[in-house]
Parts: C-alpha cells; structure tokens; sequence
C-alpha cells in the first residue's frame, strides 16, 4: 500500500482529467459520428460477456430437452408434422398467387416485386438500459449482416440493425424512442407514421387528424416508404383511438405484432436491392434461405 | 511489468458484473435488475481504494456503454460522478453498519440513474418513467448480500 504522501494527482484532478475523457468520447460519438469503427471494434471485444451472458440459459434448455421424455418428444413431433402439412398446403396457395400477381404486375407494366433472402439469427443479449430498446444477435458483419438491415420475426417487423461487429450484430427495436417507420393500413391504405415510446407493448401513431378513417382493430402494414422495411410485412394493430378535440391531433396507440418483450429467434432480411449478400455457415441454410 | 496479486480475480469480477447487466431475465423481473456494475464497483472503490480507482471506473463505464448501446460516456460519466464520494469517503463508509451502507448504496446509485436520464434526455430525448428507478430498491436490498460475498472473494483471493 502507498503511503499518504506519494499519491501523485489529487483526486479531483484525476476526476476531472476522466470526467474530461468520458465527456469527450460523448462529444466524438453523438454529434460528430466519428466513432462508428471504434464501436464496431469494441463491439466484437465484449461479443464473448455476451456470449456468456446467455450460457446458463442455453445449458438450462439443454438440460430439459434431455429430460424430455420420449412420448412428449413425439406428440410434439406429431403436432409439429400437422403444423407442416398445413402451412404447406398454405404455401402452394400463395406460391400460385405470387405467381399470378407477378403475371398481372407485368401486364400493368408494373415492377415486378423481388424476393429477398433471409437468414436466422439468436438473441444473444439484451439492453437493459429502458432508454434504448436493443438486443443483440449472434450473427455479424461476417454473416454478411449490414447496418439499416430489417429484422423480423414470425408474427412481424421486430427492428433495423443499428451496429454491427463481427460476430454479433445489435439491433433496434421499434419501441425504442428514437425509432419511427411508415405504415399503411391494410383496410384503408392511409399512411401513417408510427414512433416508438420506450413501451415494447406500444406505439405512437404520429399526426393523425380527428377526422381520420382508421378505426380500432385496424392492421398496420410496413409501407417500404422509408428505404429500410420491405413493403407489406405486418407491423402493428391499432388498439386504441382517443379523438380528443382539445389536441392538435387524434391520439393513436398501436400494438406492435412482434413479440419484443421475449425476442428469441429472429429472421435477417436481404432485400434484393440490398448490395451485401448473407454468408450462411451452413450449406444447408444456404438452400433454405434462398428458397423465398 | 509485474502483475500484482490479484488481478484476475478482479478482472473476472467485473466480467460477472457485466454479464449479470446483460443476462436475459423473465420480463417480470426485467425492471428489477440490480445495477450490478455500480455494486461491484462501489466495493471495490470501498474496499481497495488505492487499487482500484478512477481509471478502472472510466474503463469499466465506457464497457458498460458499449454492452448496452448507449453513446459513449454515458454510463462513464456518471459511474465516475459517483465514484468520488466514495473515494472521498472510504474509510468512513467502510465502518457503516451493512443496512446504513445499503442507505448510501441506494442513494448513489439513485444519483448514477438520474445523471444517466439527464444526459440520456439531452442526447436523444429520453422520456422519464417510474420503473426506471426500481434497481434503486433492488440493488440496496440485495447489497449485504453483494458485499459479504465480494468480501469473501476478496480474502480468498488475497486482493488487497
């Protein structure tokens, strides 16, 4: 232990000097934007605290999978086969409508929509910091993940990518505060802006005047107006409208169709006009991901 | 360079703080989550003050920043905010009985959330809601528990 007096810097001093550090990195990172490569760096460095972070999950699973009896293995195979069946007789349908609306869009000399190429990513790690809604996946820029990437999961739209690292990649919920996007009713086909409001059960629908036509129960589609969601993927159900004369604007609330609070697999999206394309780690998901 | 006794136990300690602050949890005790990094650290200030100090607090606070997405220095500044009462104080917070130092706990980690508010609201608008004080409760509840168990890793592994 040091004696009293060869401390060096006072502590104020040193507090002052980090304070001035923190302070600085603050300054670097929000207003200048510089620091987008540092993160990606540092991003890859924590990966492993993150990796951990899900380990006792993961052996908890691993450990009631094996205690699994075989009987229940097999009703739940039995159901899953049923599930199967049906979703494939869905398929066919929507494969021969996909292909006559292709046929009708080229008769109106309309573009023909594209598919895109998707891959399945885990949640590795969630922010617990209210003021950001983010959670991390275990897939990176080495997955061919890019930054502004749509995220989605079986109900719905879940988030963008808002960084990315090697081997895992962070994204952005809707919920969160600073995350908007532009949706179409599916009844009506009115646009509307949806903002996040740190509530993962909630969003806001922006500017809506008292005379608007939506009505409660409405499903809100992606309008794929802002460059970063495909068009027509499900996003949100209007669950209450208050049409309060006194504000300027109706007060809409909307529920997300993605269930944010408990995010466990997720699905990458590569739209066709993306310019990364996803690097599988498998050949057999190469197959599958192409197949959309 | 010699490395002193000592500095993996202490390295792994704030690797386990930090998977504690990231770990998934039931949505039902999501908002309950002790402020694991800020216990860890405000024994270790406490505890070995002339080991642990300023730096280790700036650079434990940018991890924290960068785990949870926020910008950097968010967290930073405000763990080294309340990093110098302790500092300043170790000795006499040291001799406080455990229920008084769970008191000063909850206080400062009340004061760390607040300053991460502020700074939140004015970089990106961040909007107040009570829940977000809850870790306040839970972190000074489960601080007995958090010191007794530091303090006897700390003699197991002869960090002084």
């Amino acid at each position: 232990m040091r004696s009293l007096f060869e401390r060096g810097l006072s502590l104020r001093t040193r507090l002052l000097v980090a304070l001035g550090i923190a302070s600085t990195l603050m300054f670097l990172d929000h207003r200048l934007n510089t620091m987008q490569p540092v993160r990606s760096f540092l991003n890859t460095v924590v990966a492993p605290v993150q990796y951990l972070a899900v380990l006792p999950e993961q052996i908890m699973e691993r450990l009631v999978y094996l205690s699994q009896t075989r009987s229940a293995l097999r009703e739940e195979n039995v159901a899953l086969q049923e599930q199967l069946t049906e979703l494939q007789m869905a398929v066919q349908r929507l494969n021969f409508l996909e292909n006559e609306n292709a046929r009708l869009r080229e008769l109106l000399g309309s573009e023909v929509r594209k598919t895109s190429r998707r891959m399945v990513a885990e949640v590795v790690a969630v922010a617990t910091d209210p003021f950001s809604h983010q959670v991390v996946i275990n897939k990176g820029s080495s997955n061919g993940v890019y930054v502004g990437q749509p995220v989605l999961d079986n109900r719905g739209i879940v988030g963008q990518i808002l960084d990315v690292g090697r081997t895992t990649a962070r994204i952005l919920l809707i919920s969160d505060q600073s995350h908007a996007l532009s949706l179409r009713s599916e009844s009506s086909d009115i646009r509307v802006i949806a903002q996040g409001i740190g509530n993962l059960n909630q969003l806001e629908l922006k500017f809506i005047p008292h005379s608007t036509e939506l009505q409660e129960g409405d499903v809100l589609l992606s309008s794929g107006l802002g460059g970063v969601y495909p068009e027509g993927y499900p996003v949100a159900e209007i669950i209450s409208i208050d049409r309060d004369e006194r504000l300027h604007y109706a007060q809409v609330n909307a529920r997300p169709f993605a269930q944010l609070d408990r995010v466990r697999s997720l699905l990458l999206l590569w739209p066709e006009n993306a310019t990364e394309k996803p690097i599988y780690d498998h050949a057999a998901d190469a197959a599958q991901g192409a197949e959309s | 360079m010699m490395v002193k006794a000592g500095l993996i136990p202490l390295l792994i300690s704030y690797v386990i703080a930090l998977v504690f602050t990231v770990m998934p949890m039931p949505a039902l005790l999501e908002p309950w989550r002790p402020d694991w990094v800020s216990l860890v650290l405000i024994y270790w200030l406490m505890a070995i003050p002339h080991r642990v100090g300023v730096g280790t607090v700036l650079i434990v606070g940018l991890l924290t920043d960068i785990l949870l997405g926020s910008t950097f220095g968010v967290y930073a500044s405000a763990l080294l905010l309340i990093s110098y009462p302790v500092l300043r104080h170790y000795q006499r917070i040291r001799h406080y009985a455990l229920v008084q130092q769970a008191l000063v706990v909850a206080i400062l980690i009340f004061f760390k959330r607040v300053i991460v508010y502020e700074i939140e609201h004015v970089l990106n608008d961040a909007v107040f809601s009570v829940p977000y004080l809850y870790p306040v409760v839970s972190s000074a509840l489960i601080w007995p528990w958090v010191f007794l168990a530091l303090r006897r890793y700390r003699r197991h592994n002869h960090i002084h």
